[in-house]
């Protein structure tokens, strides 16, 4: 792992209440490349990607102890601004959610609740975001049009152009193709490997097969512990953990 | 198995009534006052003032008081109302205070409407001198309509999906953003509910009205916010309890009474059109 490490999780412990979610979880996550969690339902890797731009503040009784950094700055200090952090850390959710608004107003949301009120900056922004989540062939004649009315994987790539829009250095993907046919998803993958040029993409993802063709890095995760970190070739060939082994294979899970 | 189906047939049976039974009580209030109060309308009955000691005439400072009263009913309690149902929904900590402060809301849900129209006597007649007055008639209908407009709002709030606070907050929008501009759009549907609600209800009140707003009688319209108004609920009540020619009325008081009605349902059913057509485009 020579890359520059983008986020580093130090002896992370993260609570709902009295249970505990995540168990001593260290990982060091590498600038534009694809880091992918895999696991069981219910080990914890959703809520370690939602630990990543404090989304879990949202969920009341959550505690956390340890260390999150992203550019070496503590991202649970009492001095990082919430809102900051969000603009920096995207978010592509498992159900694809777009707001019951039109296609242009999806995609501007963001730069709109941050104050961008120029329609030709935001129309570029729109632009731009849907061409890069290649949707714009695709919509730019509907742009008016509500995002309801879009295919489910259309809305999901929506959902990515709405969160590229504000200009993200990292983008958190929790299981974005877990609702959508095989085409969608193939079209959801290629995008994914064009978009770590630029950004880095953690995911979380069912789906192994899909960990092994799009990551540079896995995590299995099993009961709230980070078993095994590694390369996602290393991963998949040769895992250290038998309990990986045995999931990878499909023994358990 | 021959028994079960006897007792599901019994049960469907009593279902079938109950709803039949509302649904004929409705129809035949609206058929009876429909009956008797149609031969009293008429355009002068709607546009003219009563005459000759209210035995003649027609309804038209009332309906004006009426909808005076409602409307500004609605301008203080639905800001208000839906502002407290997106604090107690979106903002307070779920705790002790907002469960007291909910128990609160409810019971003022129950407390009769005269002991409201007293309240509006003491607070706004009296100690803040607005007189019995539309202003004053207003905010005592304002306060009367606050529990129904709080509540539909939270549960239209509480129906937002999640995910659209995540999505927005994950864009990096600020609380109050993802509230004006996720939550509050796709719930304005269910807030319009409540206030159709609450303003059915304030158009037909009257108990709170007496104290506060209505007077016995005047041809004039109100100038301002300070005069007193006829209003139809009171004037019905005039018309059927003290009027010196009870029997000479009776067309007239019917007549009130239709166009009351029809008002309430008339302001229902635009509200309801408009809340189908924002569903239509707010569908998720």
């Amino acid at each position: 792992m020579a890359n520059n490490t983008k986020i580093v999780v130090e002896n992370l412990n993260f609570y709902y209440g009295n249970d505990k979610a995540l168990k001593d979880v260290s990982m060091l996550i590498q600038e534009n490349k694809i880091t992918a969690l895999i696991g069981p339902s219910g080990c914890g890797k959703s809520t370690f990607l939602r630990v990543l731009n404090r989304m879990n503040d949202l969920i009341h009784g959550t505690r956390l102890e340890g260390k999150v950094l992203i550019d070496r700055h503590d991202i649970y200090s009492n001095t990082t601004d919430v809102v900051e952090l969000r603009k920096r850390v995207g978010m592509v959710f498992q159900k694809s959610n777009p707001f019951p608004k039109s296609i242009f107003d999806n995609v501007a949301y963001g730069s709109r609740a941050h104050g961008i009120r120029d329609k030709t900056r935001l129309t570029n922004i729109v632009e731009e975001s849907l061409k890069k989540a290649a949707l714009w062939d695709e919509v730019k004649d509907k742009l008016k049009q509500p995002a309801m009315d879009l295919s489910g994987g259309q809305q999901q790539r929506l959902c990515i152009a709405r969160a590229l829009a504000i200009n993200p250095e990292i983008i958190l993907m929790d299981e974005p193709a877990s609702a959508l046919d095989p085409i969608s998803t193939a079209k959801i993958e290629e995008l994914i490997r064009i978009l770590k040029e630029k950004y880095t993409i953690v995911i979380v993802t069912h789906n192994m097969q899909q960990a092994a063709r799009v990551s540079d890095y896995t995590g299995f995760f099993l009961l709230g512990e980070l078993i095994e970190f590694s390369d996602t070739n290393k991963i998949f060939t040769s895992p250290q953990d038998r309990r990986t082994e045995e999931y990878i294979t499909g023994r358990f899970g | 198995m021959k028994g079960q189906q006897i007792y599901q047939q019994v049960a469907f049976l009593g279902l079938r009534l109950s709803t039949l039974i509302i649904i004929s009580v409705l129809g035949l209030i609206i058929w009876f006052l429909g009956k008797r109060g149609v031969s009293a309308l008429s355009w002068e009955f709607l546009t003219q003032a009563p005459r000759n000691g209210m035995t003649e005439g027609g309804i038209f400072p009332a309906l004006i008081g009426t909808l005076c009263l409602t409307l500004g009913a609605i301008i203080f309690a639905l800001p208000l109302g839906v502002f407290a149902a997106i604090y107690l929904t979106e903002y307070a900590k779920q705790g002790r205070l907002v469960r007291i402060i909910r128990l609160g809301i409810n019971n003022l849900a129950g407390v009769p409407s005269v002991v409201f129209g007293l309240f509006g006597l003491a607070m706004f007649v009296e100690y803040l001198r607005f007189g019995s007055s539309i202003l004053s008639g207003s905010l005592t209908l304002g306060i009367l309509i606050l529990p129904t407009i709080i509540r539909a709002s939270e549960e239209a709030l509480l129906a937002i999906p999640q995910t659209f606070r995540e999505a927005s907050l994950a864009l990096g929008a600020s609380r109050w953003h993802t509230i004006y501009k996720a939550v509050l759009p796709a719930a304005i549907p269910g807030i319009l509910t409540g206030a159709i609600l609450g303003i059915g209800r304030a158009a037909g009140e009257t108990a709170p009205i007496i104290f506060t707003a209505a007077c016995f009688y005047t041809p004039r319209l109100p100038h301002s916010i300070f005069d007193q108004v006829m209003a139809l609920p009171f004037h019905l009540y005039v018309l059927a309890t003290e009027g010196t020619h009870f029997e000479k009325t009776l067309p007239l008081q019917y007549g009130t009474a239709l166009v009351l009605l029809g008002l309430v349902l008339g302001i229902n059913l635009i509200a309801v059109v408009i809340r189908t057509r924002l569903r239509r485009k707010m569908r998720w």
